[in-house]
């Protein structure tokens, strides 16, 4: 029986041709567990290749050792939709000459299938997998679900490999990706650790002022006049956007609102709301926890769709061009409605677009719920420290303090009002905030820039610079 | 009106700071239970500041201040008094007696900052089986009492059964503080319910409240307080009912009629005191008629 | 006044709160400020702590305010109260 397995990925590697200044790929599904892109990046030092560009749809805490790719010079290029704080803050500190570059989840897989950002080798970390490349998030031991944001890498890059730790005979079926884009397959103790990977249950918020936030925005939902049925939604697994989804439920079930689909990362949540009825299918390019991997396997309503079908902007079309009502965070949001979700305020990355603005530009309704001041700073700023989604693609600022509508909408702001909801102008709200915390002074800028914001449509939205000392 | 009264602990900076976007129409700053003997004096001085600098956005502030029968009460009242609190909740009020010794200190420190007469309201935790049969006393004890406030936590301890989510044991704590309060003619407050993850279970335990004849309800989580607002809001049927009754003594008084009847009742005193009551409510909430585009 | 007599703390580290640490000092007002909004805000906290002492008359103290985005009534309350522990009175 014919094999693509080779016994290690030192020589899967050596096998690919990988050589210096060669762009390499990895995919997040295995979140903060993920032992894959260390693991290789590891080999690929001890080979002594240099000045390599990853290309990783996500970068999370578990990755810190990539800082010491980098100061070696083994990475001088990095481009990812989301970088967590902790290798945000060596970021910000300068640690990369070359800027990073952030893209979105939409915006990363349209430039791969472009080549415009070409990869040459695709290490794919599949919970199980066939001798001859097929694979699948749905089973194993380190099961995470849908393979969505490895999709691309796996078409369009010029060697794949496939990093297993659950080999299974050929032929395994519901593949997420077919042997047709695999070149080789490896077989290891273990691709990542499952606590890091999905949790066990997400759980909605107890924080109080989320509760309210959440309430707030399930109303607004209620009175956009968009849930009828046919409805479609999107939210993510931050503790008031989940509160929102559960409250909105029970809206839609007294109303007895038949909707269309739930989409984006999915959580025990959405597929509460599917096997409620409140949904009739949930699109998913990523699973949050064990419901919703178990509910991919087991329930056919649960699609799984690549990066590409969720957000591209440049294919034919993309699920979020039929979205209706997405809620988004936002670590500040300026009174242009600009959000940013890149940078704390002091301007460390601790963040990303992900599908931030692909769903935001998408959706019907862009909704950002978030705190009017987190400990002592105000969420709305005369000016982002950074640009991640442009106000013009966001609708509404869902607040504990009060609504603000972009004056864009303002239809939606009326229809707020008559509903009895608390509609304030941001500029108000803006003030309300700095009554209770005071004016923030504004941070000098670093002159150095550490990375480039680059819209989904391939354009220059901002840049990020180094934080200069205090 | 006063519907939903929440505690917050006195000494967490974090819950005071958004305690005034909970929904609550009364926030309970609490200096007693939720703060340990070693922070009395943090709690204390916290809840002084907060007060004087936050715009609690038109909730009413109650401080739960110490027992009578501990050190810490007389620098509470100190510290706090200044601020102008809405109310005082005294803890452990078990006589009339209890009520004159907090009342005679806070008129002297009234007096002392120059401060009209029962500026500070004083609302008695009744939460003694002791404090339950001197009821009525507690209430008509001072003008400076504004209502009842039932803690059913520390009763069922002191009668020795158990809190439960059904309330059999405080069945009779509650009629007689509703009957005690009103025969004073003052306000009577329902103690929280304890389950913070039963949505069916508070609503239940509000709606019982509220049949009681209670004038609102204390809780100690945030996400009971939009319910108890809800239960002890009035309904648009009593609103309705109410300005029915309003033109029907409008009517009759054009009329020159003395005996008013409405839907085959007559209409008494107590029926137009509530109807007023109602509509005052109402218009608190924007329900009024002249509230209604 | 009463002097700072010992070593004294009021407060705590989560987030709102500030943690504020006072002890007998020779001369003057030694502050040392850490804070997570210290950019934004480095310059008012500095403030409503001296001024806070400036109020309780406190002219010699040596203080560690650590900082977790606390509003600036909690920050004299914090201070307050670690000045009514220092000089022994609570």
């Amino acid at each position: 029986m014919s094999t693509k397995v080779v016994k290690s990925i030192r020589e899967a590697i050596a096998l690919t041709g990988l050589r210096d200044g060669m762009t390499v790929s990895f995919h997040h599904h295995l979140r903060n567990g993920d032992y894959v892109l260390n693991m290789v990046m590891e080999q690929i030092a001890d080979l002594g290749i240099r000045d390599l560009t990853v290309n990783a749809s996500s970068l999370f805490d578990a990755h810190q050792p990539l800082a010491d790719h980098i100061r070696n010079h083994v990475v001088t290029g990095v481009l990812t939709d989301y970088m967590a704080a902790g290798l945000g803050r060596e970021i910000s500190r300068g640690l990369l000459e070359r800027p990073v570059e952030f893209r979105t989840h939409g915006g990363r897989p349209s430039d791969i299938a472009s080549g415009r950002t070409p990869v040459d080798v695709a290490f794919i970390a599949a919970p199980s997998a066939d001798p001859m490349g097929n694979c699948s998030g749905k089973y194993g031991k380190s099961a995470c679900g849908s393979l969505g944001y490895a999709a691309a890498d796996a078409m369009y890059a010029k060697k794949v490999v496939v990093i297993t730790d659950g080999l299974v005979p050929y032929p395994l079926l519901d593949w997420s990706i077919p042997e047709i884009y695999v070149d080789y397959v490896v077989e290891v103790e273990a691709i990542g650790n499952p606590a890091g990977i999905v949790s066990g249950t997400t759980r909605i918020t107890r924080d109080p002022v989320g509760l309210v936030m959440a309430s707030y925005a399930a109303r607004v939902i209620e009175h956009s006049g968009l849930l009828e049925d046919g409805f479609s939604f999107q939210t993510g697994a931050g503790g008031a956007s989940l509160a929102a989804a559960s409250f909105l439920k029970d809206i839609m079930l007294s109303k007895g609102v038949k909707g269309s689909f739930g989409l984006g990362g999915i959580t025990g949540y959405m597929v509460d709301m599917l096997r409620a009825g409140c949904f009739q299918s949930l699109l998913d390019v990523q699973c949050f926890d064990l419901q919703a991997v178990e509910s991919l396997r087991t329930d056919p309503r649960h699609q799984e769709i690549s990066a590409l079908h969720y957000a591209s902007p440049t294919m034919r079309s993309a699920v979020v061009d039929s979205l209706d009502v997405v809620i988004l965070g936002a670590t500040e949001i300026d009174t242009d409605f600009n959000v940013n979700v890149h940078t704390d305020s002091n301007g460390y990355i601790m963040g990303g677009s992900g599908g931030h603005s692909d769903t935001a530009a998408g959706a019907k309704l862009a909704m950002i719920i978030a705190p009017m001041f987190r400990a002592r700073l105000p969420i709305v700023t005369d000016r982002v420290t950074c640009v991640s989604t442009p106000g013009r693609d966001i609708d509404v600022l869902v607040t504990q303090g009060g609504i603000a509508v972009n004056p864009k909408n303002g239809v939606l702001a009326q229809r707020l009002k008559d509903a009895g909801l608390p509609v304030l102008d941001i500029h108000e709200l803006k003030a309300k905030a700095e009554a209770i915390t005071g004016a923030p002074k504004a941070l000098p800028k670093g002159d150095r820039v550490v990375a480039e914001v680059i819209s989904r449509d391939g354009e220059t939205l901002d840049r990020i610079y180094a934080v200069p000392e205090l | 009106m006063r519907r939903s009264m929440l505690f917050l602990p006195g000494n967490t900076p974090n819950m005071l700071v958004n305690g005034p976007y909970l929904g609550a129409d009364a926030l309970i700053l609490d200096l007693e239970d939720a703060v340990a003997p070693s922070e009395k004096d943090a709690a204390r001085l916290l809840v002084r500041s907060a007060i004087r600098d936050m715009d609690f956005r038109g909730c009413e502030i109650i401080v739960r201040i110490n027992s009578i029968d501990t050190s810490f009460w007389q620098a509470d009242i100190d510290a706090i008094l200044p601020q102008r609190p809405d109310l005082i909740l005294l803890p452990k009020s078990g006589s009339a007696q209890d009520i004159l010794t907090a009342d005679e200190y806070i008129t002297r420190t009234e007096e002392r900052l120059g401060m009209a007469p029962n500026t500070v309201r004083l609302m008695p935790l009744i939460e003694t089986a002791l404090g339950v049969e001197n009821a009525f006393a507690i209430a008509s004890a001072s003008p400076r009492v504004a209502a009842l406030f039932l803690g059913a936590e520390d009763l069922t301890a002191d009668l020795r059964c158990q809190r439960t989510k059904e309330g059999r044991e405080i069945e009779y704590a509650r009629t007689r503080l509703v009957t005690a309060a009103r025969a004073a003619g003052v306000d009577v407050y329902d103690t929280p319910f304890t389950d913070v993850n039963d949505d069916a279970g508070i609503r239940t335990d509000a709606a019982c409240a509220k049949a009681l004849g209670f004038t609102g309800k204390a809780s100690i989580s945030p996400r009971h307080v939009e319910v108890i607002n809800q239960v002890f809001s009035p309904t648009m049927k009593e609103i309705d009912y109410a300005y029915e009754v309003m033109d029907a003594i409008r009517l009759a008084k054009e009329q020159g009629r003395g005996a008013i009847a409405l839907r085959g009742k007559m209409i008494d005193a107590p029926i137009v005191n509530r109807a007023q009551q109602t509509i005052a409510a109402a218009r608190e909430l924007g329900l009024g008629r002249e509230d209604a585009q | 006044m009463a002097e700072i007599v010992r070593l004294a703390s009021a407060g705590t580290l989560e987030s709102s709160d500030v943690y504020v640490e006072i002890e007998p000092w020779d001369e003057g007002i030694e502050l040392q400020l850490e804070s997570v909004v210290k950019g934004q805000f480095g310059g008012a906290i500095e403030s409503a702590v001296r001024a806070t002492l400036a109020e309780c008359g406190v002219e010699r103290a040596r203080l560690t305010v650590s900082d977790r985005g606390a509003l600036e009534c909690v920050i004299r309350a914090r201070v307050e109260t670690a000045v009514l522990r220092g000089r022994g009175e609570s």
